[in-house]
């Protein structure tokens, strides 16, 4: 089938603000947003710049905005984004980010908030055993959240994001959960200043856009809810039953 | 821009990471990666890494090794299989201690699977030795070593592509690469490189493997007179969704998942009657294709690319919900169906180089086949070939082989950068700049595509699951051609800043350089042995071929020598199962 695409470029060296350039190619309904967009940069446009890597979901490399959805592109069929009324798809790159070139964004403060909420197993103790012990339930409570790909669409579907630029925003807070649900990890009261800080989790209001958009399916408001009360049980009786014996 | 590190780390997968977990610690240390860490392929891995732990039932490390010498036909090194299983046991416990959420037996412990060609007591029957985290440990793995190299604080240069390796001799001073935000040419001095760049799967049509899997280190090494070992090995791997290639894993078949031709035959009844659906990948792919050849596909039409079935829908929608949850979404994105509910149609995708930079058990580059080594200069995970997967690698054992030789690479490169001094090369960048000066130097020429179409269709079909001297000729020249065509592409794209066309056209010419030692390699080995199968040739010929295959690639001709294989503990046998 014949399709438009309508892409957002911008090349810094050349452009002083973006603009849609528009694209004809001939696609299967079946393909891939990511086999379309490889097919103009292959054949038709050296110049369009994206990333991409794994093509299948996984790696998080080409999240965009697909018809003003942020989607991973290697994720999305044309058949699922294409209107019946022949208009072209709308290819945009993440919101909120500042555009190094066409689709690509710049992630250096996605990754430093990510970084910021110590994204690792915090436990000292020496292991008694092989492994930790940890039973199928306990493995079950923090399982949603390990499904994080980091691919930022959360981050630009956030509507706080444009308000409060500063707010540590939805991925960082399901990284942290990932650990403060995990049975083996002891550090809630390390991440507390920077979660209970006020770009913590409370500028969240419960729009629950990154809930719509992450295409791990990952419950994320939830996560940011779970992760809230967790901070005021914990105010209720400091030192208490938070998985954190220090 | 010149840098100065004690040892730099090219590429950010499992192996990558894990040496420099190593390293980071004990000198300084830098990782150059093409990609950030987290979009490496090592996360896509899905079915597990495999231990002999004995959490469910017995097992020992040493079947393990065994299972992996016989499932790489006998081109296994030995004594490397039995390191491989052996540390496999605590590299897992380490994972798991570093915050790796395995999944978990009733009991508490890390929960262990079927897996194709892991056996207990040396064939009898299929043991449970996967040690998985859902169908997502590759994710997990990578995960959890990023995780930890934020808390080591490792150093990384994200999107910088290597271009050249600097040499003097048989002592390694550094790398050379391109900075994707700038354009700008880096040199990175280093007392150790080691180069953990990954697969290059993409050299063929349908693949299993990501965009990034372009071979950059191996083809970098081979055209500074680095040999190359074993490289007509590519493993096909049995199940990937028909058309695309995306992965379906093993682990599909380990929970009881079947084949099926059009007749709705369970058909590895008649290749592998002990192991079945779970004999090796070399043997299963096969199978599917010599039933597609018999017009038992399901379009029936035995072409190439006709398919078969699998089936999972006797496994439940609960059992696939808790451990093969990817599947279910890939099959519902892709195919638009439930794998509770139908089978899905598969066919064998290009997955997994057996071969690559020759190695030794500490990860350091062998430099031909008398035991010369290169000094400074090391290699791990798939780009490397120690040997431990041989002629065919086994499931779940890439993972083993990441975290176990990645590891050993790690420690002997922080004891080696001790020992020495950063080595002066001068011009060491010269190279580079004149390559990417002459492809914006205003010649108007092809951008790379139709070339690197044909070279993944002439891969695909004459250096594919089958094949035979005559096609491999064909193969040959045509892939001279493509290289002589590739010296007129040039760039559309003159921009020095996020170039992503100047890297798609330096990664079609390592994908060209690799495609054709890999097509010359599998000319010259006249025998059938593991997944390369030769029509003119079906048997495995131990007289003449137990031998390992090194190449160099000099000019536009390819020499070829051998290095003997470790057969110190088990004496090769026929493969059946």
């Amino acid at each position: 089938m014949e399709v438009t695409l309508e892409i957002q470029r911008f090349n810094p060296e050349t452009d002083t603000k973006p603009a849609f350039s528009h694209y004809q190619i001939n696609v299967q309904p079946t393909d891939r947003i990511l086999d379309a967009l490889m097919q103009i940069k292959r054949l038709q446009d050296g110049t369009l710049a994206l990333r991409k890597s794994c093509a299948h979901g996984v790696c998080g490399s080409d999240a965009m905005r697909i018809n003003g959805k942020e989607r991973l592109a290697c994720k999305t069929l044309v058949q699922d984004v294409v209107g019946s009324d022949s208009a072209p798809i709308r290819i945009e790159p993440l919101r909120d980010f500042p555009i190094e070139r066409d689709l690509m964004v710049d992630q250096q403060t996605f990754f430093e908030k990510y970084r910021s909420v110590k994204p690792f197993l915090i436990n000292d103790d020496p292991v008694e055993q092989k492994e930790r012990i940890q039973s199928p339930e306990q493995r079950r409570a923090f399982e949603d959240a390990t499904n994080c790909i980091l691919c930022s669409a959360c981050f630009s579907a956030c509507p706080v994001m444009e308000t409060n630029p500063q707010f540590l925003g939805p991925a960082a807070i399901v990284q942290a959960a990932r650990f403060l649900d995990d049975s083996r990890d002891m550090g809630f009261e390390p991440r507390l200043p920077i979660l209970d800080g006020p770009n913590g989790v409370w500028p969240c209001e419960n729009h629950f856009a990154c809930t719509r958009v992450c295409p791990r399916e990952i419950k994320i408001t939830k996560l940011i809810n779970q992760t809230k009360r967790k901070i005021k049980k914990y105010r209720e009786s400091p030192g208490g039953k938070m998985n954190d014996r220090r | 821009m010149i840098h100065e590190f004690d040892a730099v780390v090219v590429g950010a997968g499992g192996a990558g990471l894990y040496a420099a977990l190593e390293t980071s610690s004990k000198a300084k240390t830098a990782v150059v990666s093409k990609l950030y860490p987290i979009r490496s392929h090592t996360g896509a891995a899905q079915g597990g890494i495999g231990a002999a732990l004995g959490n469910v039932e017995e097992d020992k490390p040493e079947w393990h090794a065994f299972d992996t010498v016989k499932g790489g036909d006998y081109l296994v090194d030995q004594s490397a299989a039995i390191i491989l299983a052996e540390e496999a046991v605590q590299a897992v416990y380490d994972l798991e201690n570093r915050g790796l959420p395995f999944n978990r037996t009733p009991d508490g412990k890390i929960d262990q699977r079927r897996f194709g060609g892991h056996t207990r007591n040396f064939g009898e029957t299929a043991v449970r030795r996967s040690c998985y985290a859902a169908d997502r440990t590759g994710h997990m793995i990578l995960q959890t070593l990023y995780q930890q190299c934020i808390k080591n604080n490792v150093s990384f240069f994200d999107e910088f592509q290597v271009i050249d390796v600097m040499l003097d001799g048989r002592r390694c001073g550094g790398v050379v690469a391109v900075e994707l935000a700038t354009g700008d040419v880096h040199v990175f001095r280093a007392k150790a490189v080691l180069f953990a760049t990954g697969g290059f799967g993409r050299m063929f049509k349908i693949t299993s493997n990501a965009y990034a899997n372009t071979g950059d280190g191996p083809a970098v090494l081979a055209r500074r007179g680095v040999p190359l070992e074993d490289m007509e090995f590519f493993q096909f791997h049995p199940t990937g969704i028909r058309g695309m290639g995306i992965l379906i894993t093993e682990g599909v078949r380990g929970e009881g998942g079947v084949l099926r031709n059009n007749a709705g035959e369970r058909f590895m009844e008649r290749y592998a009657p002990t192991l079945l659906d779970l004999a090796p990948r070399d043997m299963v792919s096969r199978a599917i294709l010599t039933e597609i050849k018999a017009g038992k596909g399901i379009r029936g039409d035995r072409q190439i690319d006709d398919y078969v079935l699998l089936d999972a829908t006797l496994l439940g929608k609960e059992v696939i919900q808790a451990k093969l949850p990817e599947i279910a979404g890939f099959c519902k994105t892709y195919l638009g169906l439930d794998p509770a509910e139908q089978p899905m149609p598969v066919q064998p995708t290009a997955h997994y180089a057996m071969g690559g930079i020759p190695t030794d058990v500490r990860g350091r580059v062998v430099a031909d086949g008398e035991g010369d080594m290169y000094q400074g200069l090391y290699a791990a995970g798939e780009c490397a070939c120690v040997s431990v997967h041989g002629a065919n690698r086994l499931g779940t054992n890439s993972l083993v082989d990441l975290i176990v030789f990645g590891r050993r690479a790690g420690r002997h490169m922080a004891d080696f950068v001790r020992q020495v001094d950063l080595l002066s090369l001068g011009e060491e960048a010269s190279a580079s700049k004149e390559r990417i000066a002459e492809l914006t130097d205003g010649k108007r020429g092809s951008h790379g595509a139709e070339i690197r179409e044909t070279m993944e269709a002439v891969m695909m079909e004459k250096v594919g699951i089958y094949r035979n001297d005559k096609q491999m000729t064909r193969a040959v020249d045509r892939l001279q051609e493509l290289r002589q065509d590739y010296r007129d592409v040039r760039m559309q794209d003159t921009s020095k800043r996020f170039n992503t066309e100047l890297l798609e056209i330096l990664e079609l010419g390592n994908l060209l350089y690799l495609s054709l030692i890999t097509a010359e390699s599998a000319r010259n080995r006249k025998e059938s042995r593991g997944a390369h199968s030769r029509e003119d040739y079906p048997e495995r010929d131990d007289a003449n071929w137990l031998k390992h295959t090194l190449t160099w690639l000099a000019g536009d001709v390819i020499r070829i020598g051998y290095k003997p294989v470790d057969i110190s503990i088990w004496k090769p046998k026929p493969r059946k199962y």
